[in-house]
């Protein structure tokens, strides 16, 4: 019987047989459904995504008329810039990487952002933000989203200005602890805010609030905090919200927003609380294990996603760049693997948009 | 969100499931689910509706070059039609009857 080239979750080129390949399926399946107390893939799906990965071709795509919308994270700049983020480092502008991307690549919205990631540095280069969006957004037809993580590790010691807060968990002093991670919130929110409301000033068309958690469940609250503020007083603003990881970690573990608890966080529950703060469009982040197939990775990612975007009253994108959303966690990941987690999570996971 | 990150990721997503942006109608689709919430399907039925086309329309290239053309909406081929960048965005927010925030800045610019 013929084998099945697919990768492992660190994108080496891997073969597996067809039982193995339907038993990582499974596998992968099975422990999203555990973990996230939902339902796992039906027998169906569980051959819907055998048929995408036993496919020959190189490639592949859905259907006509099952096309969604595809957002990104700074993918319309990946040719313009180098280190510190991933980038070709060609030498070209922003604005002619945006406009390459809008007509040549042909993508549905685009992302701009600054190098450094991450809504703390962006706040001290804010005058450079606002000119750059200014400028792109005036050539640009499609929608200009500024991205930008809430990253709120940034605010702990030694590049920020809070104690880190787990000296204190290890020493058992945890309100100081809770403390501590409260306030880094409340710094984050106000720098957010900050930089959204600098680039409403100038027009910006939406934001996004990427890698939301990264810094567990704190991080979580304080960004429902801002979205709050920011669809208050900033009008026709919509709000991307894209989620660091498929779990809240309790790093706090007491917060709670509008009478939910935060941590442990599945995306069928994430995506709850998002579009009760106010988010327009929603970001499933799965993330993958390098120690496991491609296939077992997608299979998790589409049991998430499915159950996220059942129970979501917003559009539901999948997040499916490096190491996210059943792709393997490598640079340069085989395009095989790129347009099959495309495709899964499009046909099975009922993704809106990637 | 979405697609990024890896070399290379981006153009074959965009290939293997995407729209097709200014290309074809995925650009309205996204200004309806960025503004209104709309799910993926509800969001084309609507960009349908506007543009007086079926839903296999929004995807097809040919049809497509011709009403962006006619409308001003924009095009891959900017010498080939009348409106681009923030003019495009000003025809597009009034057809979708959407708030796109700078188009309402640039027109209340102009006003001044």
């Amino acid at each position: 019987m013929r084998e099945i080239m697919t990768s492992s979750g660190d994108g080496q080129h891997i073969m597996l047989s067809t039982d193995d390949l339907r038993r990582n399926i499974v596998a992968g399946s099975v422990d999203a459904a555990q973990k996230g107390k939902i339902d796992g893939l039906t027998q169906a799906e569980i051959n819907h995504l055998m048929d995408i990965f036993r496919q020959p071709a190189k490639t592949v795509s859905v259907e006509p008329g099952k096309e969604v919308i595809v957002s990104d994270d700074g993918a319309g700049l990946m040719a313009s810039w180098g280190r510190p983020s991933a980038g070709h480092a060609i030498p070209i502008s922003d604005h002619q990487s945006i406009l390459m991307y809008e007509r040549v690549y042909c993508g549905d919205t685009c992302g701009l952002g600054f190098p450094d990631y991450s809504y703390k540095p962006v706040k001290s280069a804010i005058g450079y933000a606002r000119s750059h969006y200014k400028a792109i957004s005036m050539l640009t037809t499609i929608p200009l989203v500024y991205g930008s993580q809430p990253n709120m590790g940034m605010y702990y010691h030694p590049s920020g200005p809070i104690e880190p807060p787990f000296d204190h968990f290890s020493k058992g002093e945890f309100e100081k602890g809770f403390q501590l991670q409260e306030e880094a919130a409340r710094i984050m929110c106000n720098d957010i805010y900050y930089v959204a409301e600098q680039l409403y000033e100038v027009g910006c068309e939406a934001i996004n609030l990427d890698t939301t958690g990264s810094a567990g469940d704190a991080e979580f609250w304080g960004v429902l905090q801002v979205v709050e503020d920011i669809k208050t007083k900033l009008p026709d603003m919509p709000v991307e919200m894209g989620m660091a990881g498929e779990e809240v970690i309790g790093m706090h573990g007491k917060l709670t927003y509008q009478g939910e608890r935060l941590a442990g966080m599945y995306p069928h529950q994430q995506v709850e609380m998002a579009a009760k703060a106010g988010v327009d469009i929603f970001g499933v982040a799965v993330n993958s294990d390098t120690s496991e197939s491609t296939p077992y990775n997608l299979a998790r990612a589409v049991t998430f996603m499915k159950a996220a975007a059942n129970n979501s009253p917003i559009p539901v994108h999948a997040n499916s760049g490096m190491g996210v959303g059943g792709m393997p966690m490598t640079l340069l990941p085989p395009v095989g693997c790129s347009t099959r987690c495309a495709k899964a999570l499009v046909e099975i996971g009922k993704a809106d948009g990637l | 969100m979405g697609t990024g990150d890896s070399h290379g990721v981006a153009i074959a997503q965009i290939i293997s499931s995407c729209m097709g942006g200014i290309r074809t109608a995925g650009d309205l689709v996204a200004w309806m689910q960025l503004t209104c919430k709309m799910k993926i399907d509800q969001a084309k039925e609507s960009v349908a509706q506007k543009l007086n086309l079926n839903l296999q329309d929004l995807t097809n290239e040919t049809t497509m070059s011709k009403v962006r053309s006619e409308k001003g909406l924009g095009s891959v081929i900017p010498d080939h039609v009348e409106y681009m960048g923030i003019a495009a965005k000003s025809k597009i927010a009034k057809l979708l009857d959407v708030p796109i925030h700078s188009v309402n800045l640039y027109e209340k610019h102009l006003e001044k």
